[in-house]
């Protein structure tokens, strides 16, 4: 006999009460939920950055190279109320809305053709590689040559700016829809376009949506940069001319409100589209976390 | 088991499905490999016809062809006579992995959106036997449910409603259960047998798990590796999943084992035999 003897016990069952629903589920905390909203963390994050930038330039104290916030907010303010600085706006967002809309199209043209012929896939490939890398604003001069002091040449270039990385993003996305979904779409018999609308999009769409940003962003930098260049066309200039022109005046404050506002544009956008979109889609789909 | 004289081939029934002498072949690297060699093999309307082998005899291969997604380098797959010619609604995959379903769609949605798609239904209807077929399956509780928030046993239950709402000629079963925990695979079985009672579907169905042939199969081809072809074709009419344990039961098994896994000859002819 071992020195050591594993007991033996009785064996018993037991019947179980169905559990108090407080013990399974439990909201969070007071404190928890709030700091789950996202714009209450990002707002506090923005007014801690203003705080910051008001400390330092009241340190600097010169006011022609760093304007504080307190100033550009007025600038700011005041050049809204004028009604200078929303019509400048309205004239950027309009050149900035037609790029863009064409741009996304071609993208989804030059993506589709490459997700159905092999043509199509070298054509993206090769065009991708060639422009992707060319900055926008480099074509600037030939687009006034082709299209003249205008709008045309400044959508050209948007179209340029959002075209590409959009199309690689889009077709980074085709690829990496798994094989056992593409056999399902194609088994309920779907083909050409609609098994690219009804399956490829959709499965792509993390991918697509992060290509929509960038291009996004890119068709702003663009944009103002283009307008910092060439400036206004009959004194229709947008935000970036209203940037270049304040500048050339030393008004600081006006500079500043201007850049504000284009960042106030992009995290609105930001925020209020992109992010919507992403939470009713690839978010409630649990294909982004 | 009984040896019982060949029965007269004139008195079957035309097979609702014809696997002809296929062979299948696929691209590795600069070389061609041959996964199946001249299989034949007939499926009747309302059997389960389980091909059960280890892995590399093609078996998921052969499934895919009858899908319609890989073309036969010989030989014809015939689905009421008719030769197949690509992916179809009429034979509509239960795939083995969960991202089968488009994470995109509800469970409704996932189960309407084949009928909408291959337009055999209209809204109305199709959302009606779509919901019939989660009620079937039990997911009624989660028709609005996005898959990811489904576990893996539910999401193949969604893949299963979604194939029988299509009432396809051959329901095609890759492996559905092999990625499941034990006790899941056996409640999935048993469910499988209840609805193939209740529907008498025609099913084709791919396993690497000799007990799974067993219970879900009424009849079942071996195949063997490199490349595969097919070693034996038995009955398993005899077993439910009550029966699995049962001496009949392990017998059959062990005759299963013997027939994959012996390393007689393999050159020597196989026998022909046919079991009523």
């Amino acid at each position: 006999m071992s020195a050591i003897q594993i007991p033996v016990r009785p064996e018993y069952e037991r019947v179980l009460p169905p559990p108090a629903l407080s013990a399974v589920e439990r909201p969070l905390p007071f404190h928890g939920r709030l700091w789950r909203l996202s714009a209450l963390r990002r707002g506090l994050l923005l007014v801690l950055l203003a705080l910051a930038w008001e400390v330092v330039a009241r340190w600097q104290d010169n006011e022609l190279l760093v304007p504080t916030f307190v100033q550009t907010a007025r600038a700011l303010v005041d050049g809204l109320r004028g009604g200078e600085l929303l019509e400048r706006t309205r004239l950027s967002l309009g050149v900035l809305l037609q790029g863009y809309a064409v741009g996304v199209a071609a993208a989804l043209v030059l993506t589709g053709l490459a997700v159905v012929t092999t043509t199509g896939r070298d054509l993206l490939a090769t065009l991708t590689a060639m422009f992707n890398p060319l900055p926008a604003i480099a074509l600037l001069p030939l687009a006034l040559l082709w299209f003249g002091l205008g709008q045309a040449s400044l959508v050209f270039v948007l179209v340029h700016s959002v075209l590409w990385p959009l199309a690689l993003a889009t077709f980074a996305g085709f690829e990496g829809v798994p094989e056992t979904l593409r056999m399902a779409g194609r088994n309920y018999g779907l083909r050409g376009v609609r098994y690219v609308l009804h399956i490829l999009v959709p499965a792509a769409l993390p991918s697509i949506l992060s290509g929509l940003k960038i291009g996004w962003a890119f068709a702003w930098r663009t944009l103002i940069a283009a307008e910092l260049v060439f400036g206004a066309s009959s004194g229709r200039g947008g935000l970036g001319w209203y940037i270049a022109q304040n500048r050339n005046e030393m008004l600081t404050a006006n500079v500043f409100a201007g850049l504000a506002l284009v960042i106030l544009i992009g995290l609105a956008v930001e925020s209020l589209g992109f992010q919507t979109l992403e939470r009713l889609t690839v978010r409630r789909w649990g294909t982004q976390r | 088991m009984p040896a019982t004289p060949l029965r007269p081939v004139k008195l079957l029934p035309v097979p609702a499905l014809q696997i002809d002498g296929v062979s299948l072949e696929y691209r590795s690297g600069a070389r061609v490999v041959r996964a199946v060699d001249r299989v034949s093999l007939d499926v009747y309307e309302g059997e389960r016809f389980v091909l059960l082998g280890p892995s590399g005899c093609g078996k998921s291969t052969l499934l895919r062809a009858v899908a319609g997604f890989i073309t036969p380098v010989e030989g014809a797959i015939r689905l009421d006579g008719a030769p197949i010619a690509g992916p179809g609604p009429d034979r509509i995959v239960v795939f083995q992995e969960f991202d089968q379903l488009p994470p995109w769609k509800t469970v409704l949605q996932n189960v309407e959106f084949p009928l909408l798609a291959s337009r055999r239904a209209t809204r109305t209807q199709a959302r009606e036997r779509a919901l019939h077929c989660i009620e079937q399956v039990g997911l009624a509780r989660f028709a609005n449910a996005y898959p990811h928030t489904l576990s893996g046993g539910m999401k193949q239950r969604v893949a299963i409603a979604r194939a029988l709402a299509m009432q396809p000629r051959v329901l095609l079963m890759d492996e559905p259960f092999a990625a499941l925990d034990a006790l899941t695979r056996r409640r999935m079985q048993d469910e499988l047998l209840r609805l193939g009672e209740e529907t008498g579907f025609t099913l084709l169905f791919v396993t690497h798990s000799i007990e799974e042939a067993l219970i879900v199969g009424h009849r079942i081809a071996l195949l063997s590796p490199h490349p595969g072809r097919v070693r034996a074709e038995l009955n398993a009419h005899a077993f439910g999943l009550d029966a699995a344990g049962g001496g009949e039961f392990q017998s059959a098994a062990r005759r299963i084992h013997r027939l994959l896994f012996d390393e007689d000859d393999p050159r020597e002819p196989i026998p022909e035999r046919r079991w009523a």
